[in-house]
């Protein structure tokens, strides 16, 4: 894992744009993943992040718009030499043995037959499938294909991964794993571009993540900041008054209230003391100010509901 | 070469899912079922007539050997088409192809080593069985026809004919509609094939066109009436209707032009499959 050559970002996008009939799958993707991160990519379903993976692979023609992978455009077939792939549907030539499955893709790769006896043994030890190296993929539980999925994006030592989903099939051990080898790959400098629902994963792997709505990136940050920094406070006062909210609103745009009770989303921390005098100085009494981070799931709910 | 791999690929799963141990069982059986068929026919022959004639042999022989070929013809049209069938369309919507398509390979190499794969296939199988009754053929009744190189040939390359469709229709159908496809060209091919026999024999000048217009559709039958023109001998060729007649025998330009049909079915497919979206 040797990293994008020449420096630059790992992936770029301008305005990629796909068109099925008259939906666009994707409407206007511009993004930036540099070198050595680990980039997660959220959307709830039919937002378009696997058609903007299918893109950047070369698997589907964009209709509109630039991209470039380690620095070469779009198409360029040399370059997956040094790119990894974990589909959404890890289905392969189920006919095939463990070990014949990731001697064909390391061929399909260029890897010379030496390259190929050293990595494949190793990388079934990383997926734990050391065990199962003369079984047929067909006998293979869905779990079992995951991860000799995962070994074949391995093989070339890539600069930069694509997994599409990596965990759907896996138990909580399979889980544990994958992220392992995403902190290893980050360790070793390989950029990571991980597509995935589950956020308790994407939380604990991700340096920044991009949230996808409606084929567009509507947000994006880095994840720290992200979650660090929006927090969610719940008022209590003695009465909820209109002239209250209209101006809790300049706090916040994301604002609701239940009895007594106020709930809004700041960005924030630091506003706190001023919100709680603003608070007060209006008269109607403050009972409680309860400030509390919002976990990724939360966030990502609000954001593709347009609410933060 | 990454088509390489490819091709060794689409061998091994033949291999694999015992396809290719079932046509082996089942070619061996044929062969053996024809040489048991035409050993005592011959013998029969020899008892009730005594001594026959060289061109007696001939006839009797060549008409046996054609039966067989006949159904090898058959055979390889059908090969042609439940082999590579799915060969394309059924990767496709599995997404078996995405994680092959996303390594540093062609598309064309993909395509172009799947046909070169199935192609080998049969041509392998097509010549090992019609040498199989050549010889046997050959060794009872010590006749051997002309142009039976050609033949084989000819055989071979309506293999190929059909299996081009059957790809080139698997980069934009689905499996079953690429096998109805396929079939159905090949059903109206033999109609129109028969049409022209029928129209030649009886003088009828649309009947004759009908039948060349099918072949220019697909030329697989126009190919098999050609080869067993070939290698039919004169006095055959002289009977005005058998089974196995060839009262219109397609030209030398309908070979060229079937060469020049793979190839361009050949390229469309390669055109089609390096534009559709995996």
């Amino acid at each position: 894992m040797t990293g994008a050559a020449g420096g630059g970002a790992a992936i770029e996008t301008h305005h990629l744009r796909k068109e099925y009939g008259e939906k666009a799958a994707v409407a206007d993707l511009t993004l930036q993943v540099e070198q050595g991160e680990v980039f997660g990519f959220l959307g709830p379903n039919g937002a378009g992040k696997t058609t903007a993976v299918k893109m950047l692979l070369g698997l589907t023609a964009p209709t509109a718009g630039t991209a470039q992978l380690l620095g070469r455009p779009l198409g360029d077939a040399a370059i997956r030499a040094r790119i990894g792939f974990l589909p959404e549907h890890f289905r392969f030539h189920e006919w095939l043995q463990a070990a014949e499955f990731l001697d064909l893709h390391g061929q399909l790769f260029g890897l010379a037959a030496e390259k190929r006896a050293q990595r494949i043994p190793e990388l079934l030890d990383l997926v734990g499938l050391t065990d199962a190296a003369g079984r047929r993929l067909s006998t293979f539980s869905k779990g079992m294909l995951q991860r000799v999925g995962l070994a074949q994006a391995l093989l070339p030592e890539p600069d930069l991964v694509f997994l599409d989903e990596p965990t759907s099939g896996l138990d909580p051990l399979g889980r544990r794993l994958v992220r392992d080898i995403i902190h290893q790959l980050k360790a070793a400098g390989t950029t990571v571009f991980l597509n995935s629902h589950l956020l308790s994963e994407v939380e604990v792997t991700c340096d920044r993540v991009a949230f996808i709505k409606d084929g567009q990136v509507v947000r994006t940050a880095s994840l720290g900041a992200l979650v660090e920094g929006m927090t969610e406070v719940v008022l209590r006062v003695g009465r909820v008054t209109p002239e209250l909210l209209d101006g809790l609103r300049r706090w916040s745009g994301d604002l609701r209230a239940d009895g007594r009770n106020v709930t809004l989303t700041i960005d924030d921390e630091e506003v706190l003391p001023a919100l709680a005098r603003w608070v007060v100085d209006q008269g109607v009494g403050l009972y409680a100010l309860a400030p509390q981070q919002l976990s990724l799931e939360e966030l990502f709910v609000r954001v593709v509901e347009g609410q933060a | 070469m990454r088509l390489g791999i490819i091709a060794k690929l689409t061998v091994r799963e033949a291999q694999r899912r015992r396809l290719l141990w079932v046509a082996l069982g089942l070619g061996a059986a044929f062969i053996a079922l024809f040489s048991v068929g035409f050993h005592f026919v011959h013998q029969e022959i020899i008892t009730q007539h005594g001594m026959v004639s060289r061109a007696e042999t001939q006839v009797f022989a060549n008409f046996f050997l054609t039966a067989g070929l006949y159904v090898i013809n058959f055979l390889s049209v059908m090969m042609a088409v439940l082999t590579s069938v799915g060969t394309l369309s059924g990767e496709i919507s599995s997404h078996t192809i995405q994680s092959l398509a996303a390594k540093p390979i062609r598309r064309w190499e993909i395509l172009l080593g799947k046909w070169v794969g199935y192609a080998g296939m049969l041509a392998a199988y097509m010549a090992g069985l019609s040498s199989g009754i050549l010889l046997v053929v050959y060794l009872i009744s010590g006749y051997a026809p002309e142009n039976w190189l050609g033949t084989i040939g000819f055989l071979v390359l309506e293999g190929w004919v059909v299996l081009t469709v059957s790809i080139l229709g698997g980069t934009f159908l689905s499996t079953i509609a690429n096998g109805v496809l396929a079939l159905m060209l090949y059903g109206i091919a033999f109609v129109g094939g028969w049409v022209e026999q029928i129209g030649s024999l009886m003088g009828s000048e649309a009947a004759i066109n009908i039948g060349i217009i099918t072949s220019l559709l697909l030329p697989s039958e126009a190919l098999w009436r050609r080869a067993a023109y070939l290698m039919q001998p004169a006095l055959i060729r002289s009977l005005p209707a058998n089974p196995f007649g060839t009262a219109s025998v397609p030209s030398p330009a309908m070979v060229v032009y079937a060469g020049l049909y793979v190839l361009a079915l050949l390229g469309a497919a390669l055109w089609i499959f390096a534009r559709r979206d995996l």
